[in-house]
């Protein structure tokens, strides 16, 4: 049974997105990445001078992978600053893909909601294709649906903090409000077992870096989450039993040996 | 006159194109993209852009990303 994951018109048959900063080599990124079968991946753009031309290996690891390039505007503190950057990641990258990143608060890299809102309305009228990263607020990510984002990434918890899903409430409300709107937990996954989670809840996909590239052994790691977001995936489409607050048993209760015995015997 | 390049000072003894400047500061091929105070500047415009004194120029290249 075909299972895609659509965003803009594209299909992609993994729900796992990954970043490509803080591995210990470009090697362990190249294999890294090809453990987690993840089809789209973000990189940056940073100042560079030709007198210190860096390592190429990152790049021409990256033109090779041949996935969907999801330039990011990270560090971005101004709408202005992330308009200009996404065109230039544009003019680079040869797409009109961006993860629309304007943050408001430098002690915990919180999205700001109205500098957001105003660059994704801009980038948008440009003809961009806008994955923003954004809080878990309903109506921030209303916004962003009106002024033409077609998928929303929502946090988990804090970018690097591993906390997982830390508001479950708003994101089971964003779930359950924009149904058919892509969603993908962006930020704050730190174990699979919280991809797994994040799927189960009926998200889309999750996007995650830190938990990969900052484990002991990052190939690894990469493919246990490509594995758990199957998982989490598998078990959303096979419906999840309601919880109950009492036990109930699951072995037959009807015909249990013994049972007549001890009921005779107290009535001795 | 004096500019900003990413950051740091350049004296220049007159006013070029963009284009001309990137050429003599070493920048090659296709791998990087150019903002002039701020504003996105398309290839396509390199020859056109006039660069004046107090100028800031930047000048990126892919990295790493999350």
């Amino acid at each position: 049974m075909s299972d895609l994951l659509t965003l803009y018109g594209k299909t992609f048959s993994s729900r796992l997105l990954v970043g490509t900063a803080l591995y210990p080599s470009p090697a362990i990124m190249r294999q890294s990445v090809q453990a987690s079968a993840s089809e789209i991946i973000t990189l940056s753009l940073r100042r560079q001078n030709p007198a210190q031309q860096r390592d190429n290996s990152f790049w021409n690891y990256i033109r090779e992978f041949g996935c969907q390039l999801l330039p990011n505007t990270a560090g971005c503190k101004s709408s202005r600053e992330a308009i200009e950057l996404a065109k230039m990641s544009q003019e680079i990258f040869q797409t009109d893909w961006i993860k629309l990143e304007v943050i408001g608060d430098d002690y915990n890299l919180q999205p700001d909601p109205f500098g957001l809102v105003e660059a994704a309305r801009e980038l948008v009228q440009l003809g961009f294709k806008v994955l923003p990263y954004c809080t878990d607020d309903l109506v921030l990510c209303r916004k962003l649906l009106d002024v033409g984002c077609e998928v929303l990434m929502p946090w988990g918890a804090p970018i690097g903090t591993g906390q997982g899903l830390l508001n479950k409430y708003n994101l089971q409300t964003l779930r359950d409000r924009l149904s058919d709107v892509p969603l993908i937990i962006d930020a704050g996954i730190g174990a699979p077992s919280q991809a797994t989670e994040a799927l189960e809840m009926g998200f889309d996909a999750v996007l995650l870096n830190t938990a990969i590239a900052k484990a002991q052994d990052p190939v690894r790691m990469a493919q246990a989450f490509k594995l758990a977001v199957e998982s989490g995936r598998i078990a959303f489409n096979s419906g999840l039993m309601l919880r109950r607050q009492t036990a109930s048993p699951s072995t037959p209760t009807l015909d249990m040996p013994f049972w007549q015995q001890a009921e005779s015997m107290l009535q001795e | 006159m004096q500019v900003l390049i990413n950051g740091e000072t350049h004296s220049l003894e007159f006013s070029i194109k963009l284009a001309a400047l990137l050429l003599e500061l070493g920048y090659c091929g296709e791998t990087f993209a150019v903002a002039v105070n701020g504003s996105f500047v398309a290839r396509s415009e390199y020859g056109n852009t006039q660069i004046n004194n107090g100028d800031s120029l930047d000048i990126v290249a892919p990295v790493v990303g999350g």
